[in-house]
Formats: structure tokens, sequence, C-alpha cells
């Protein structure tokens, strides 16, 4: 394949929309994937896309979903992108039909739509509760069939190590990794599209799968990609603990009638619905998580003094059950060995999404000249709290955008970029594994994996304080010096999974920093971000964007205005009908 | 005296190493799965013997048993390491990688056949593009209920290992490709295609290939109808040779 190919990098629902949007162009793509991209993240994403079809006649039109999710965000997102995104998402559902996901039918043969957190209308279109898994397989199965015409080509287990840069600051390819055979090889492009998914390993043991390392992102920013608003992680309110990782039982639970509740006085005590009557237990997922911990941590009252609240379904009936959410409890059953169906679930909230990412523009441009994001690894759309059910729009939606512009960027004639320039930076990167592989001291990089992630997890979620954000800032310096010290038990040279973890780790240390630094200055409580000393949403002060640039081994914040252009400030409430 | 758990792991360096068994105890824990087990020889790469060693390499993703990525022999039974629960397993736990595709290292294996398969037999619906052209056709909810059973295959490889027609030198497709060219034969604008389809499952490696050992089914960890899938794919095929046998005529 000829190197007009534009770099997709990630297959899971983001880059492989992006893939065939450019595609659709004409334009071929060379598609970069941690792992066979069928298995992508994306094929966690449960309870469903929103998009306001109003096939129930409730009255719901796009314009509400657009203000429904810039309330949600605590109007942090920017408003026209979030407009766009939500004007698009019945045209996006539709698109996904036509693909032949199998979305779950009324009797006369429509799409169904069930409820979910935040908004009062059934909105959200599903398969079963594994939606994001067969939207990923219907996207996956149109890029094969790209791929058997010849315009995509497949990088399947390589991984991004860097981008190309030229002499005028523009990204004009990558390197990548072979991991299979350590390989590092440098591929030109004349546009980049990073899809790279979330940073979920940074908070530990999430509901994120062992590929979100967040690595790929921190190689863009610290070869000059600016990045925005790293502090607003999300943590979803409803997972089950493992040893391994946290299992989401989605929101959906909750949307077909599943309700919490903890004992109080020796009683049921179902405190969603007593908190907020108008929302009841489908708040968002901020609120909810913060309600839980307050609950479980401050009152103490978790049942029997445990770390859980009940998620409980046992008065729907089995066959609604079955029909609607049997992917989910099936997770369930599978993993705490215990019968969902008839007995009410322990969960406990877990990180779950990041809402900030690589600062993108209006057309998914990064900082960085002819590099894109798209996704989870982009800021754009969700602001300080993401809405359920926005996230495959969201990443579709950007996918399906990136293309125009993106084919337009790279029919620019510039001029070639030279062999030596594409060495060096292969030669960094080996050389950087090198070292790894000399590496013979005392410390085990998943050891400090594990240090890491439980202080991030534990101190830097949903309650944070300055004083403990300090203590963490020093901590993460100290891992930092810790995995400069490791010793690399595997030396083979055949995909050494040891070797490419220590290196990634080094990155998720960056990365925690950075959203400690920007956690630790965000004065003020807002979305997903709850400081205890500062209670309020401040918008006088903090209606901003934080922005991180990396220059000098050093992260710089600044900040830039939010536009608000569309819909006016008010309070977010949920007690009461918006 | 505290309870351990016992494995014993294949190794292999590469495709062109040899194979060897390795002994490992780990401290046993409430509710620990095999994907655990791993991750914990990650945290201190010494064997049985008190020896160090580096820790084993498998391939893993969501571990909620929906990427596929974790498929490995267990016991001797193909099924995912994620919800394979240490409570309910005989100890030494073995573990092996699958035999049916080529050894990437330890336990991790390169499943692109699989997915290469699945692109030789088209299945997929021809979209005319992705603008916008309104909603796709109606469905009955069985229609849906069938093709979400089916939908739910995650390429996790369990039924082409126990499949005595597939092997690395066979050209047999195995049941979970036949099961996805019914998954979209039915599909109402996805059956305008059909006879592509079947025209690709009718060579070899296609559908006439399938023995019958119905061993498939009994291992799928999503319970995809398999073996009725095959069934009613060739009933289709038989339609298929029929029209194809008469509009040569």
């Amino acid at each position: 394949m000829s190197e007009r190919a534009i770099i997709v990098v990630g297959g899971g629902l983001a880059g492989l929309m992006a893939t065939i949007r450019i595609c659709e162009l004409g334009h071929p793509v060379k598609l970069f994937s941690y792992v066979p991209v069928k298995r992508s993240h994306s094929v966690t994403a449960q309870g469903g896309i929103n998009a306001s079809i109003n096939v129930l006649g409730e009255g719901d039109s796009p314009q509400i979903h657009f203000e429904e999710t810039i309330v949600g965000s605590d109007f942090l997102a920017n408003q026209p992108p979030a407009k766009g995104m939500c004007d698009d998402a019945p045209n996006i559902v539709y698109l996904l039909d036509r693909m032949g996901v199998p979305f779950n039918r009324t009797p006369e043969g429509n799409l169904d739509f069930r409820g979910f957190g935040g908004t009062l209308y059934h909105r959200t279109a599903f398969a079963g509760a594994t939606t994001g898994q067969q939207l990923m397989y219907a996207l996956d199965e149109q890029v094969r069939r790209y791929e058997a015409e010849g315009l995509v080509e497949k990088f399947e287990y390589w991984s991004m190590q860097n981008i190309l840069k030229d002499s005028e600051g523009r990204c004009r390819g990558i390197a990548a990794l072979n991991m299979p055979t350590m390989e590092v090889v440098a591929f030109r492009a004349p546009a980049v599209v990073m899809a790279v998914g979330g940073p979920g390993l940074v908070f530990g043991r999430t509901t994120n799968s062992m590929i979100n390392t967040g690595s790929a992102v921190i190689r863009a920013f610290k070869s000059g990609a600016r990045f925005a608003n790293p502090e607003f992680v999300q943590v979803h309110p409803t997972a089950i603990a493992g040893l391994d990782k946290r299992r989401l039982i989605s929101e959906s639970v909750r949307a077909e009638g599943g309700r919490v509740w903890t004992y109080k006085d020796g009683k049921k005590w179902y405190f969603f619905e007593e908190m907020y009557p108008a929302y009841g237990n489908l708040v968002p997922r901020d609120i909810a998580s913060k309600v839980i911990h307050d609950i479980v941590v401050n009152q103490g009252l978790g049942p029997d003094g445990g770390r859980y609240v009940y998620l409980d379904v046992s008065h729907i009936d089995d066959d609604v059950l079955r029909r609607k959410l049997s992917g989910v409890l099936e997770i369930y059953e599978k993993f705490m060995g215990e019968d969902p169906y008839h007995n009410p679930m322990k969960v406990y909230p877990a990180v779950h999404y990041s809402m900030g990412g690589l600062w993108i523009d209006y057309n998914q441009m990064t900082s960085v000249p002819g590099l894109y994001a798209v996704g989870e690894c982009d800021y754009e759309y969700h602001g300080a709290n993401r809405l359920g059910a926005n996230s495959l729009l969201s990443c579709i939606y950007a996918g399906r955008i990136v293309g125009a512009p993106a084919v337009e960027y790279a029919s620019q004639e510039l001029p070639d970029i030279a062999d030596s320039a594409l060495a060096e930076v292969v030669g960094r990167e080996e050389q950087a594994f090198e070292e790894v592989f000399a590496s013979d001291g005392e410390e085990n990089a998943y050891l400090i994996q594990d240090e890491m992630g439980e202080m991030m997890d534990r101190d830097v979620t949903i309650v944070r304080e300055n004083a403990t954000l300090d203590k963490v800032a020093a901590k993460l310096e100290d891992l930092d010096a810790q995995a400069a010290r490791i010793g690399l038990r595997d030396k083979g040279r055949r995909m050494n999974a040891e070797a490419i973890f220590a290196r990634e780790l080094r990155d998720r240390l960056l990365y925690a920093k950075m959203i400690v630094k920007a956690a630790r200055a965000r004065e003020e409580s807002r979305g997903a971000h709850y400081k205890p000393t500062f209670p309020k949403r401040n918008d006088d002060e903090w209606l901003k964007t934080t922005l991180v640039d990396y220059s000098a081994e050093e992260l710089k914040i600044s900040y830039e205005p939010v536009d608000i252009s569309l819909l006016p400030l008010r309070e977010r409430r949920y007690d009461v009908k918006h | 005296m505290p309870k351990t758990v016992v494995l014993k792991i294949k190794r292999q360096a590469g495709p062109d190493e040899r194979p060897h068994w390795e002994e490992f105890e780990i401290p046993y824990q409430e509710r620990l799965n095999v994907l655990f087990c791993l991750q914990t020889i990650q945290r201190n790469p010494v064997n049985r013997l008190g020896k160090p060693t580096s820790a084993p390499v498998w391939d893993q993703s969501c571990l909620e048993e929906v990427c596929g990525a974790c498929t490995m022999i267990v016991n001797n039974v193909v099924r995912q390491a994620c919800t394979a629960l240490v409570d309910d397993l005989e100890q030494p736990i073995v573990l092996e990688p699958l035999t049916k595709f080529p050894l990437i290292k330890d336990l991790m294996v390169d499943r692109k056949r699989f997915f290469d398969d699945l692109t030789k037999s088209k299945t997929w619906v021809s979209i005319d593009g992705t603008h916008a052209l309104g909603a796709g056709p109606g469905c009955s909810q069985e229609l849906q209920q069938l093709r979400y059973a089916l939908a739910r295959c995650m390429t996790c490889g369990c039924c082409l290992e126990v499949c005595p027609q597939y092997g690395l030198e066979r050209p047999f497709v195995g049941a979970a490709v036949l099961a996805q060219v019914r998954l979209f034969n039915v599909h109402p604008t996805g059956a305008m295609q059909a006879d592509e389809r079947l025209e690709e499952m009718s060579k070899p490696g296609g559908i006439t290939d399938c023995g019958n050992a119905q061993n498939c089914v009994r291992v799928c960890p999503k319970e995809i109808p398999l073996t009725e899938s095959i069934a009613a794919l060739g009933r289709q095929m038989v339609g298929y040779g029929l029209r194809k046998f008469f509009s040569k005529s």
C-alpha cells in the first residue's frame, strides 16, 4: 500500500468509524491496533447509544438531548460540537441499524428505546446488554469489506510508540512496535488519526480493559500534542469488585427498573428515590457515585458494614430481564457465582471513563497539525461528566466527522520527510527498549503499577482534598524513581509483555501526575471533580477548559474559555424536572 | 497452613522453540480466577522450585468474557481464563495454548486466519454509504432475538479448537463463520447478497467440510446455536443449488 494511506491508530468504535469514512472518500487507510480490532475495549459497553428518534412519542428531540448533555456536563462541554453530535445521533443509529446491528425491537418492528441516566426520555437504542459489542462488530464488518477491496491494511498486535514530526512541527506518520517480533518500524502518512481510548490502567482496577494503557496519548503529548481537562474522570456508580478488575453493571439495569438500596434503621432505604424524586435511580453518574460513596464511607451504611450497596432487579419479570439484560446479568452470575435474577447484586462505584483527553479543534485536529484524535482519547463532548449512552455516540460521531477534514488535509502536497528523520525516531524508541532490556534493578513494574493504581483510585476519584493531592503528587515522583530501577525478568526478544508494560508504566505515571496537577489547581466542584473544600460550581472563576502542555519535561497548565454560545448557564438539579 | 493454588503452564518462547512445562504456586483467595493467577505470577515470577523465571505471556483484554482474547486450554477444556474460577477447577490447574493457530509465545496464539475467513465469507451488509438514508428495514422481535444470539460470537475460537475438521493445514472455516453467514443471510438487506455468501461456502472449506461431530456447540461460551445454524445454512444451500441449476438451464 502506498504512503498515501492515512494512519488510524486504534480499532475501537471511533477508529473503525474513522476508517470507514476515510475509505468511503476513496482514501486508503493503514489501521494499527494493539489487539485484533474485534477485541477492542468498545466491546464492553453495555447499555446503549443515545438518539432522540422519539419512537415512543414522548416529544423528545435532538435539542432536548443536547440540553441534557450540556447540563449533564455541568456546562464544561463546548456547546457547538455537543449540538452537532446530538443532531446527528438519529442518523448514526439509523446507519448502525442499516449495517445490521440487532437492536431490540418494538412489537411493530421499530427500534426499541430505553431510559438512561440524566434524562426522563426513552432515548437509548440497545442490543440486549452488549450494545458496544454489537456496534463494534457492525463497524468491523464494514471495515472488513473495505479490507477485501484493498483499501484497508491492518496492523494488529502493533503498538504506536510515537508520532513522526517534520521540521515544521507537522505530524507525518508514526513509529510503531510489532509486539510479537519486538521490532520498531516507522510509517510515513499524510495524516494520523489517534483513536486509542482511555487511560483506565492509571487507576489500577477499573471497568476498563487491560489494553487501556494510557500510553499512546502520553507519547503524543510528550511530542507536543496539547491535553485538555485531564482531571475529569468518570466514576461509574455500579460495578462489582474483582481481584483482577471491576466489572461494570450497566446503567441500563436501573433504566429497566433496577432499584438501588441499603438498610437504614433496619429498613430498606431506596436512597436515590428519596433524595431525587424526579430522576430517582437514574441520576447522572457523578452524583450517583458521590451519594453511594457518602452512604458507605461517611455514614457506614453498607449492608453488614461492607463496601457495597444493593442493586435489585428481583421484582422484574424474568422474561424481560432475559430479553433486555441477560448479557450483563450473565457477567454477575459468572463472576460472583450468585443468581442476580432473584437476589440483589452487590455493587460499588469504579473508575470508568475519561472525559478529558487530547485537545482538538472542531475538526478533531490536535494542536499538532496533521494529527487528529477521536473517541475517548479526545476531550470534546462530555465536559465535566458524561451522560450514559453518550460515549458510543461520541466515538462514532467523532469518527464520522474526522474523515472529510483528514482526507482534505492529506491531499496537500508537502515536502518529503527524510529517511533519516524516520531512522532517528526508530532509533530513539529502540534505545528506550534497550535500556529496559538492560535493567537489572530490584523493582517489579507490576507492583509499582498496583501501588499507583490503588492510590489514584483511593485519593483522586470521587472526593479530592488538596492536602491529599499534594501527598499523591509526591508519591508519584517516588514511584517514577522506583520505576527507573526495575529488574526485567524476561529478556526474550519476542512478545515481551513485561518490557512493553514497563515502558507504558512510565507513561501512566506521567498521566497520573497530569491528572493530579490539574485536579489540585481547580478550586471548585464541577461534575466528576468534587472538592469538599470548594463544594460549589464556580462559573465566575472556573468555567474554563484546563489545558496542559509538556515542555522541558514540565507540565504547564493554562486555561481557555468554554464555548457556551448556545445554551445559557443554569443550576444543575435532578430532584425536580428540568 | 495457608491454602495455595498450583498451576502447571506450558511455556514456549516462540513457534520454533521447544515447549516445556513450568509449575507455579500462588496464594489462594476467594473468587480467584485463572486470569488473576497469571497476573499474580507477574508480580512475583518465581516458579514452584523457587527459581526466578519470567512470567508467562498470554492474550487478554476485557476480562469479562466479551472480547474473546484470553481463550486457552484450562485442564483440557477450551475456555476463557477470565471466567475460569479456581474454586471450580482441579489442581494442578494445567494451562496450554490453543493448538489450531500459530503460536506467538507461551499461551498466546495468532488467530488471524479466523478473522480472514470472516472476510472471505462476506459476512456484512453491503450498505450504500454512511450518509443519511433513513431507518433500516423493520424487524420482528423473533428475528432480532435469533440474530442477537448469533451476533454474540466473539471470535474466541473455542468451537474451532474442538472441531476435528478444523486445522492449520485444512481449509474448513469452522462453525463460527458458518453461523455468521446465517446471521447475514437472514437479515432483510443482508439477504440480498445471500447467494454470494452461499457460493463462497459451497467451495472447499465451506459447509460440506463439516463432519457433524457437534463438538462446537458444546464448548461455545455464548451458547450460540452453532449446529442448528449449520443445518439452517445447509437448507439455504439446497435452495441455492437449485437456483443455480435452473439459472444455467
